[in-house]
């Protein structure tokens, strides 16, 4: 197998216990650069015409500058409020039995399973001035539909599995005796919580942000419907690359569309990074 | 046992926040979905939902689906089992490329496609000249919810398999078993739920992928019409139950699938617990 | 018909092609054809009433057993999956520039304009409003609309057509008011843009804003969707206000030549459009608020159309190409009146 090639620069004799090392290397391979990388090559043979006066031009329009600033600033919003939200659902989850437990778990996929446009078409049903949410927050002053906190919301919609489904497992293998040792001690239940559980769920719970912050950073769909499109307020950069679509300009569209996705992939090397050093200190090391 | 959380009152309020917030935030947008479906009755729900379009569209969903399932599933394992049981350089990079379809916004990885196999890229081009389509036909919208739904697996099984380590696999090949008994015997029964969770987020993502879909679909009506696209198209029609029908369907199916996957955990934990 | 039409059809292929992953367009049969028209978004209702008559037109006069498909979607969009080799024998758009697009790559014959009646458009509408009963703004005119109080729907230019005719009616409209001083032209504009209070991504999103959400005094969209969807949402609730100088907006057709060659479907392509201009698809349009140029039609639903003064893209922006470079274009005047 052709495979065999890479097997010299490691040193470690251990690793080829196992068998099959040349069958998923080959089959990963072929499977990730024909379905991931080929089709990438579309998007930078859109770009290589592009000088870099002009790339820069085009990204760095004052209209889709402001999209950015919406766009991670609502991600941002939206991977908080998933943060804090997502840590006590998978905690209810974990810790607690309820009668409605069951539901409440197969809830959490949802927003997975749900087309994004008619997520979107329902928040926006929901939350504008008529509908049931709107009517009710009305009074209160806070205005959801068409401002940047229904973007927000949409996002946060979105990518809340990201962070229950990271959490939960981690909370699920903590063992029991971690808790009793710090009850044991008298310490209150909010100290023994940050002081103890807490770092160890602190990197699954970044890792599960980070993905959803990433997530919102491309949604379209879900988003479009609720988010108000006002030029410099409400669009996202996913629209501003909609936009250049419409305008038949393949090159504009793939420019921004690069810096959204090297953004997001350098977020994702990061996070990977940091779920390899975490894996390694819970195993003592490699 | 005493632990942390276990004080009556801090859990009432913890639960009880919870299904607040889950029951708002998630619930309600489903409850929502059923209200417009059924808001000219069952009849009115019936008759969208038996329209010719409607069921070819559903047929279409479900065979992308059928097929994007059992291809993920080969690649995910394989990924894993690399990724986990190896150590190679390039290794955490190749972790990070099958992230991509999360990274990319899913109207992005339609129009990449396109790029490419449409009949102005270099691949499309020869097809196109060979009489060959891709694009605007099921395979096209089958490559893209593949390369759409490709992460899930692999993304349950890899945290689960580097945390469960390789001894037990390794002591398996030391007494002498072959690969694909080791993998049945000895790896498969310790990632049976996340192997089935990966396939469920697939199968729910892939059921409802609209934007990757839209671009490469054409939405001919009874042919390239998937599910969620018809849901929209219903919706620019002002057909605002046939659009929630449909989407109420889509809803169903997930609940369907979520619903199987509790049922399996249920009656394994009872296995478990009687044994 | 099987209710799994492309299944039936795709199944023989994809057990020869599953192993490659590839599928095979089926070359249209000599007894049973199969026409595909790809057509703007809020066309579905008008030509599933079209199409059925047009096969029996169509089948009186041949031995054919005949399909016609139908691919709807956002006009531009709908271009762009042509030009990337979405196989449509014709379209039916709402904008010019979307089947001059296809010209200018060679799929559309040059002349397209020429070849079929009134600039190939077999039916055209205007821009109009709809406001809320009792039209308590007192809207009439465009100039109307830039006044303080007045909150505005209408989808983004960049994004829809119908946007686009939008933001052109009130140019035009103002430059006669002002007898083109440009600067006041500008300010006019800006204010008229300012007053807008959702930029929806399309038509649909813009009606579901204004009605649905009860956004805004007046929803601006072609004078055929207004009509529609008064008819649609109770006529008691809101009316249809028709300006007195509004913009023509035409529904260019054409045969996407090199397609309908491949698919051997030149004459039955070029026949469905000549069947659009005919009395009774004529007729049928004008039941769907869309303005038609035969006579008996137009004597019949005179009372529907109020009199107006149209003019053209031509005539004011000296063309499309012009228009869309002026004023759409990155950086052109409508980013610079949006800007701040």
């Amino acid at each position: 197998m052709k495979a065999a090639a890479f097997s010299l620069p490691f040193p470690r004799a251990r690793q080829r216990v196992l068998p099959g090392f040349g069958l998923s290397l080959g089959i990963s391979l072929t499977f990730v650069s024909l379905v991931l990388l080929l089709p990438l090559t579309g998007l930078v043979g859109q770009l290589s015409g592009l000088s870099l006066a002009e790339y820069w031009a085009i990204i760095s329009e004052g209209r889709v500058v402001a999209s950015y600033v919406t766009t991670i600033g609502a991600a941002a919003v939206a991977a908080v409020i998933n943060a804090i939200f997502g840590l006590l659902l998978a905690w209810v989850l974990v810790r607690y039995d309820f009668p409605g437990k069951r539901l409440l778990d197969a809830l959490m996929d949802l927003p997975f399973a749900l087309p994004t446009a008619v997520a979107g078409i329902t928040l926006a049903t929901l939350y504008s001035s008529s509908g049931w949410m709107g009517k009710a927050l009305a009074p209160l002053g806070i205005e959801v539909a068409y401002t940047w906190i229904g973007i927000a919301l949409a996002m946060a919609f979105t990518s809340i599995p990201f962070v229950v489904r990271t959490v939960q497992p981690i909370l699920e293998d903590l063992p029991g005796e971690i808790d009793e040792a710090a009850m044991a001690l008298g310490a209150r239940d909010g100290v023994a919580f940050r002081r103890v559980i807490l770092p160890h769920l602190w990197p699954a719970l970044v890792t599960g942000t980070g993905l959803a912050f990433v997530r919102s950073l491309g949604e379209f769909g879900a988003v479009i419907f609720i988010a108000g499109n006002m030029p410099y307020e409400t669009e996202i950069t996913s629209l501003m690359i909609f936009v250049k679509l419409q305008e038949y300009d393949y090159v504009g569209a793939s420019a921004i569309a690069s810096v959204v996705l090297a953004t997001s992939l350098i977020l994702l090397l990061a996070i990977n990074l940091w779920q390899g050093r975490f894996i390694r200190r819970l195993h003592g090391g490699s | 046992m005493q632990r942390i959380g276990d004080a009556p009152v801090l859990r009432r309020t913890l639960i009880g926040a919870a299904v607040a917030l889950a029951a708002l935030f998630l619930l309600l947008p489903l409850v929502a979905i059923f209200a417009q479906a059924f808001a000219k009755g069952l009849g009115g729900f019936w008759s969208n939902v038996s329209d010719t379009y409607t069921l070819s569209a559903i047929g279409l969903t479900l065979f992308i689906t059928v097929l994007t399932i059992p291809v993920n599933l080969v690649f995910g394992v394989m990924l894993a089992w690399l990724v986990t049981r190896f150590q190679f350089p390039g290794r955490r990079l190749l972790q990070t490329l099958i992230d991509i379809p999360f990274a990319i916004s899913p109207v992005v990885a339609g129009l990449v496609y396109l790029l490419l196999y449409g009949r102005n890229g270099w691949v499309g081009g020869w097809l196109d000249a060979h009489d060959i389509q891709l694009m605007f036909a099921w395979p096209g919208i089958l490559m893209v919810t593949i390369f759409v739904t490709c992460p899930f697996v692999a993304r349950e099984l890899i945290p689960l398999m580097q945390a469960q380590g390789s001894r037990e696999e390794e002591a398996a090949v030391t007494l002498g078993a072959s690969g694909f008994t080791l993998f049945r015997r000895v790896t498969l029964p310790n990632i049976r739920w996340a192997l089935l969770y990966g396939v469920i987020l697939t199968n729910a993502r892939a059921v409802g992928e609209f934007g990757a879909v839209s671009v490469v679909s054409g939405a001919i009506r009874g042919e390239t019409n998937t599910l969620p696209l018809h849901v929209e198209l219903l919706y620019q029609d002002y057909n605002t139950v046939g659009a929630f029908a449909s989407a109420a369907l889509l809803a169903l199916i997930a609940l369907f699938t979520l619903a199987a996957k509790a049922g399996l955990e249920w009656r394994a934990t009872r296995r478990e617990a009687s044994a | 018909m099987s209710p799994l039409p492309f299944v039936r059809r795709t199944f023989t292929a994809s057990i020869v092609a599953a192993g490659l992953g590839i599928g095979f367009a089926t070359p249209a049969m000599a007894a049973e054809r199969e026409l595909l028209n790809s057509s703007y978004d809020i066309a579905r209702e008008l030509f599933a009433e079209i199409n059925p008559a047009f096969k029996e037109h169509w089948e009186a006069n041949h031995d054919d057993t005949l399909t016609i498909k139908q691919s709807h979607g956002g006009s531009s969009a709908q271009a762009r999956a042509i030009l990337q080799g979405l196989r449509a024998d014709v379209v039916t758009y709402n904008q010019v520039t979307d089947v001059q697009v296809l010209a200018d790559a060679g799929l559309v014959a040059e002349d397209w304009q020429a070849q079929l009646p009134n600039n190939a458009s077999p039916y055209y509408s205007t821009t109009a409003f709809l406001v809320r009963k009792g039209n308590p703004k007192g809207i009439e005119s465009w100039a109307d609309l830039a006044k303080e109080d007045v909150e505005l729907v209408f989808p983004n230019p960049k994004t829809s057509g119908n946007g686009r005719y939008t933001y052109l009616a009130a140019w035009g409209a103002a430059e006669r008011t002002f007898d083109g001083d440009e600067q006041k032209i500008k300010d006019f504009m800006r204010t008229f843009l300012g007053n807008v209070k959702v930029f929806d991504t399309g038509g649909r999103g813009a009606t579901t804003s204004f009605i649905e959400r009860g956004i805004g005094d007046v929803l601006i969209s072609f004078e055929s969707e207004v009509n529609n969807i008064r008819q649609e949402y109770g006529s008691d609730d809101y009316e249809v206000i028709v300006p007195p100088v509004s913009i023509l907006a035409e529904f260019p057709v054409a045969v996407v030549g090199e397609n309908a060659e491949r698919n051997g479907n030149t004459e039955l392509a070029q026949d469905y459009l000549d069947y659009l201009y005919s009395e009774e698809a004529q007729r049928l349009l004008a039941g769907f608020n869309y303005r038609v140029h035969d006579e008996a039609v137009v004597e019949e639903f005179s009372d529907q159309f109020p009199e107006t003064e149209l003019f053209e893209v031509q005539d004011v922006f000296g063309g499309w190409d012009q228009a869309m470079e002026t004023h759409f274009e990155s950086g052109g005047m409508l980013d610079q009146l949006q800007r701040r």
